[in-house]
């Protein structure tokens, strides 16, 4: 029996919100901060007490702007350097300007930042101009705080719920959701005159070296969901090829941590235990060099530590081995790795998208706006670079508002019947097929595809290639075949997955030029071509369904960048003449 | 096409003796991400459904008789 339109009761909400993790649950508290009286449904994949990027917390924030150590001036122009000057300058100062009331919000919260002797945030020196690190060695809990900040403004909440298509009215606005609870396979419409999406990263597009298809750096949950939905609803996606390819400890995939490390005396080094870069402070420049110098002679990379006295490596394992990813203590003590006595090894993850670390997803503005009227992202979903976890909440907090205005007198809006209908038999569909593909293989076949063709440094001919194959992987759709509710979560995930690595295809392909260092290294496009392209990369879909890519001229800046311009293109350490 | 139950050994460990699941308690099958704990149909335990763990830890840290063990799946060891 298949699910129609007429066997669903539609579910009416003001605001819908996508996704649990970081900005969402701070998106729906905003909403109903602004008006409680409006309805606000936060809809998560997994369960809001644990899911996301910080299901285990996190251990300090990465780009607070405090003020006394650093203005909103000097961090846009810094993130601005760090990207090659491809950024929304707007979009970065609305954030840096709410950078620290939302610090004091969190803290009164109580999220703990760490603090000096005389109760001030004992901020620390990592980006390579100014200082933006703020330690939170108790940071497990920021997902206990955020849950019970929404049961206290009365957010409802729908767990194991995936989001599949975002819906549109007959004028183009936002409309709601269609999607499918993951124990059930029940289909979900909800009606909704606001969206905010906050999906998270595409983090399970690329392969990890180990073969293991959910040892992922991103929580694997965050699959790409949003940015396949943003596309077919119409929205625009920019910088796609700017892709995060993050340092990390290698087979466990898990941050290395140099923002934890770093302003403690540890450093990345080479195998002989020498400084190589200059900044530790995550940007495609440095990745390039990290990259050159594990395939170089001096490689593999490695974290070092064991310089360091015994009560900073305590230190240093009591935060990494409690937050974000606890485990990670756990993988060392399996291969007797300890701090004191070796380096640890270092490898780079693979490809995805995330805007929390490099700067690609979908195109939102200083409004949190998407090019669809009523929909909104956030966090590591949206466009705006260098967000990390405290962007995560700004921009939750900057839809939350936006949202609440948007829906302010607006009627219930359409819903088209055709499209439902259409979406329902998608989904649905591999229910029925019984001799069919699973999901785990087809999901394996195209991320080793993009690991193959699409990882940098990358060469024109062999993407073509990478698309032609992930195409034909697309062609076997009609195969796919999920034998329960849990594999047809999959089973539409991996669809999601195919979505964004035709998307990581198309885009690189179009930007003939190599910018962010290591993410768009194109090796027969070695240089930077501002002429040609100083602009954002569009990536949307045209009139008659297909994939089209343009331009989006960069908005003029709103703080000038001076003498430190090229700042992020000196990464690599000078040797002395005479060493 | 033919299929075949592929074997992998799981990183999540239920010590039996101390889950209560069987009384209802849902606690790591809640906070799951990846939604691979569920009922054991024959003991009414948690167990490890399926090979999609990202080894993060809820389920472990939660769990209120510490029952739930999270090692690091065998290929990344």
């Amino acid at each position: 029996m298949t699910t129609t339109i007429n066997d669903i009761p539609v579910i009416d909400t003001d605001v819908l919100v996508i996704g649990g993790g970081t900005a969402g649950p701070m998106a729906a508290v905003t909403v109903k901060e602004q008006d409680p009286s409006l309805r606000v449904i936060l809809l998560e994949k997994a369960n809001v007490k644990r899911s996301g990027a910080i299901s285990m917390g996190m251990d300090g924030l990465n780009n607070a702007v405090v003020p006394g150590h650093a203005t909103p001036e000097q961090y846009v122009k810094e993130i601005t350097i760090a990207n090659d000057g491809i950024v929304h300058q707007p979009a970065l100062m609305a954030y840096a300007t709410r950078s620290f009331p939302m610090i004091e919000k969190l803290d009164s919260w109580g999220v703990h930042f760490q603090k000096d002797e005389t109760g001030d945030y004992d901020m620390k020196k990592v980006h390579h101009l100014g200082t933006y690190v703020l330690p939170m060695p108790e940071g497990h809990n920021v997902k206990k705080i955020l849950y019970r900040r929404l049961r206290r403004v009365r957010v409802e909440i729908e767990n194991r719920f995936q989001a599949t298509r975002l819906l549109k009215d007959p004028d183009g606005n936002i409309a709601g959701m269609i999607g499918v609870n993951t124990r059930t396979a029940e289909p979900i419409i909800i009606r909704a005159k606001a969206v905010i999406m906050a999906t998270g990263a595409a983090g399970r597009i690329g392969l990890p070296n180990s073969g293991y298809l959910f040892g992922t750096y991103e929580n694997p949950a965050n699959c790409g969901d949003g940015h396949a939905m943003a596309y077919h609803v119409g929205a625009d996606l920019v910088n796609l090829e700017c892709f995060q390819v993050n340092p990390l400890l290698k087979d466990y995939n898990g941050p290395a941590c140099a923002y934890v490390t770093g302003p403690l005396g540890g450093f990345t080094a080479n195998a002989y235990g020498e400084r190589f870069i200059e900044c530790d402070y995550w940007s495609g420049q440095m990745m390039l060099e990290f990259f050159k110098e594990l395939e170089s002679g001096t490689g593999p990379v490695f974290l070092k530590l064991d310089h360091l006295a015994e009560e900073t490596i305590q230190e240093i394992e009591t935060v990494l081995h409690t937050n974000e990813r606890p485990t990670r203590g756990r993988f060392h003590e399996g291969r007797q790795v300890d701090y004191r006595q070796r380096m640890v090894e270092m490898h780079i993850s693979e490809i995805g998208f995330c805007s929390g670390h490099s700067a690609s997803g979908v195109w939102t503005d200083e409004t949190g706006a998407t090019t669809v009227p009523g929909l909104y992202g956030a966090g590591d979903m949206a466009s705006v670079a260098h967000n990390y976890m405290l962007g995560a909440f700004v921009y939750g907090q900057i839809c939350g508002e936006s949202a609440a205005a948007f829906v302010k007198d607006r009627a219930v809006p359409q819903l088209d019947e055709a499209f439902v209908a259409a979406e329902l038999a998608r989904i649905q569909a591999p229910l029925q097929v019984k001799d069919g593909i699973p999901p785990e293989q087809m999901e394996y076949k195209v991320r080793r595809l993009v690991n193959d063709y699409l990882q940098p440094p990358k060469v024109t001919k062999k993407m073509e290639i990478g698309l032609e194959r992930i195409l034909a992987v697309r062609d076997d759709l009609p195969m796919l075949s999920a034998a329960d509710p849990h594999e047809l979560l999959r089973a539409l995930e991996v669809q999601s997955i195919i979505d964004c690595a035709e998307m990581a295809a198309r885009a690189s392909l179009y930007r003939t030029e190599s910018r962010w260092g290591l993410y768009h290294y194109r090796v027969d496009f070695p240089e930077q071509d501002n002429a040609e392209w100083f602009y954002h990369s569009r990536l949307f879909k045209d009139a008659d369904g297909n994939m089209a890519s343009g331009k989006r001229p960069v908005a003029e800046y709103i703080v000038p960048l001076g003498e430190e311009k090229d700042a992020y293109s000196k990464m690599r350490v000078k040797k002395a003449a005479n060493a | 096409m033919p299929i075949v139950n592929h074997h992998s050994s799981v990183p999540v460990i239920v010590d039996e003796d101390k889950c209560i699941a069987d009384k209802g308690c849902r606690v790591c099958i809640d906070v799951c991400p990846l939604d691979v704990l569920w009922i054991n149909e024959d003991t009414g335990k948690a167990h490890m459904k399926y090979d999609e763990c990202w080894y993060c830890m809820p389920c472990e840290t939660d769990c209120p008789t510490d029952a739930v063990k999270v090692k690091i799946p065998y290929l990344l060891r």
